[in-house]
């Protein structure tokens, strides 16, 4: 039963007022690459990832790999959304003993399949949860999130030449390219050039979309599963804190929290009506 | 004379005992003939995943495998095992996924291939890190019952292998290895020398020149790095009241670290530390640089004398 672009609209956009709800509790964290990030994976829960929320660690469930770990209010508000865990454990984003650690990780939270927080590690782990699921004769499908920045690291491009490779046709990355990484603008850290061509010339299958143009982004993720021959990456470009305008393409608020003012007018402008 | 091996053998033999267990993978880095899991390859090309010159992604592309109910082995050299040490740090240990990490040549032994492939600080790094079993086995037969063993264990581990042969010491004798625990190969009550790896035959001659001079020392393969088997060190600190570790390895942070650590918290005696002395090696054979390093059998007989004498 699939969800309609507009259902999926407003899932994201729960999911943006939970971050944003997160990030300014905990006065830290990591707003910027979870709004950013948002649009794909409502669409990736909503309507494609094979999962059961009642059973977290079922053995043949497609996996969803956060490989830019820190961008994890995201996905704890679609697990929120989604019923892997519930709306009161968002409180315990950052907090002692909280299953909502400041990266996602797989011993403290259900439904995180990868604990994640060092970037340029996700795509390798996914790369062993797409072999296991081939030497399973499972056909189950690995999603990997990467940012943009994050391919700066060296073992991305390991991962990326041993997937093809290996021919992991199941092994699926979606990146996150909102063009800003923890000290500024990825042009001023370091010059990626053509990132399709280079994911091309790796071998991959790689198509190019708007990430929050969700008619876009469900084309997009139609392209990832439907396209089993190959490894496939889905490059999206996105807006770094996309639907809060102080925090939209301003590299301030990779990694830091609204003040009182400034999440009231978030809260406004997302369309969440405060008591 | 004793049958000579190397260690790596009884690793590439224990992968082709474990291949009945069909969850067995084994993952390789261009270097499965020095590592010995081509045999493995061989025999199950399909359960054998080449990650080229790629060590970090082989640990992470393990740890993959290890989350989705397989037991993965994955070999490398010694001194590229700690290019993904943030791998197996974040990766692996931290979740506390079972993936075995084999690190072979290590070792100033490992010999002419010089300094860039003597790796003297793998196990102190890897004993760094929680949840993560440390092993250095002294004969093959020792290295494939230790590796049979770790395919029951729930958590990951870095074992060390050795390139070249050294006596065998352990035919007809498996069942008395155990992870985790010491095995007292020789007894006396003068002094307690405690080695791993390719030390251990080098301490039992130790042993052999103390005798001679007569001074009756224990001899111990504490194959086990970590978890330390500290019921053992304190048994042998009460009955010898002087204790030397041997250990091709940095005297910092290995085997003598962990002896170390242990004594002065809880029984300290004198303890002399017998390793490579925080230096770099170079190109030659393997029994030249044990020589070399000051770290052969005279080093070991010298350094447990100096234990004696400072017992009060």
């Amino acid at each position: 039963m699939s969800m309609s672009t507009s259902e999926l609209k407003e899932i994201a956009r729960k999911c943006r007022v939970e971050i944003v709800k997160m990030v300014y509790r905990a006065q830290a964290g990591h707003p910027g690459g979870s709004l950013s990030e948002i649009d794909l994976i409502s669409a990736l829960y909503g309507n494609y990832l094979r999962v059961k929320p009642n059973e977290p660690n079922w053995d043949d469930r497609d996996r969803f790999i956060l490989s830019k770990g820190h961008a994890s209010p995201g996905m704890y508000a679609i697990l929120a959304e989604m019923g892997f865990i519930s709306k009161e454990d968002l409180e315990s984003y950052r907090v002692l003993g909280g299953i909502c650690q400041g990266h996602v990780d797989m011993k403290w939270c259900p439904g995180v399949d990868f604990s994640a927080g060092s970037l340029g590690m996700g795509l390798s782990f996914g790369m062993g949860c797409a072999i296991a699921g081939r030497l399973s004769g499972s056909e189950r499908n690995i999603f990997v999130m990467l940012g943009d920045g994050e391919i700066q690291e060296g073992s991305i491009w390991e991962a990326a030449m041993a997937a093809k490779h290996h021919e992991l046709g199941n092994l699926k990355v979606i990146l996150d390219r909102n063009r800003i990484q923890n000290d500024d603008f990825c042009v001023t850290q370091m010059r990626m050039f053509d990132i399709p061509a280079k994911w091309q010339s790796f071998g991959w299958d790689v198509m190019e979309i708007d990430g929050h143009d969700m008619d876009d982004v469900v084309r997009g993720l139609d392209f990832l599963v439907n396209n089993n021959d190959n490894p496939a990456i889905l490059i999206a470009n996105t807006i770094k804190g996309k639907g809060v305008s102080f925090m939209e393409d301003n590299p301030a608020f990779h990694g830091a929290a609204p003040n009182d003012e400034q999440f009231k007018l978030a809260m406004n402008e997302l369309g969440e009506v405060m008591s | 004379m004793s049958r000579m091996a190397a260690t790596r053998d009884g690793y590439g033999q224990a992968l082709l005992d474990l291949a009945s267990n069909q969850k067995v993978v084994v993952l390789e880095a261009d270097l499965g003939k020095s590592t010995k899991s081509l045999h493995f390859r061989k025999e199950y090309p399909e359960r054998t995943v080449s990650c080229g010159i790629g060590e970090q992604n082989m640990l992470l592309t393990a740890a993959g495998l290890a989350s989705s109910g397989y037991i993965p082995f994955a070999s490398t050299f010694a001194i590229f095992t700690e290019r993904a040490f943030e791998q197996m740090r974040n990766g692996v240990a931290r979740p506390n996924l079972a993936v075995h990490l084999c690190g072979s040549h290590g070792g100033t032994h490992t010999g002419t291939d010089g300094s860039s492939a003597q790796s003297i600080e793998d196990l102190a790094i890897f004993r760094t890190l929680p949840n993560v079993i440390v092993l250095h086995p002294s004969d093959d037969v020792s290295t494939r019952v230790l590796t049979n063993q770790l395919a029951e264990m729930n958590q990951p581990s870095y074992t060390r292998t050795a390139r070249n042969k050294t006596p065998v010491l352990y035919d007809g004798r498996e069942e008395e290895v155990i992870i985790g625990k010491g095995i007292t190969l020789k007894e006396g009550n003068d002094v307690a020398i405690i080695a791993c790896g390719v030390m251990v035959s080098e301490a039992m001659k130790a042993a052999e020149q103390l005798a001679e001079n007569g001074v009756a020392a224990t001899v111990v393969d504490m194959h086990t790095i970590k978890p330390l088997d500290v019921q053992l060190v304190h048994k042998l600190a009460q009955s010898c009241g002087a204790i030397v570790t041997a250990e091709d390895h940095n005297i910092i942070g290995g085997l003598g670290g962990a002896v170390s650590e242990y004594l002065s918290s809880n029984i300290p005696i004198p303890l002399e530390r017998v390793g490579v002395n925080d230096r770099f090696g170079e190109s030659g054979q393997a029994d030249e640089m044990l020589e070399l390093m000051e770290i052969s059998s005279p080093y070991i007989a010298e350094a447990a004398l100096r234990a004696i004498n400072r017992k009060k």
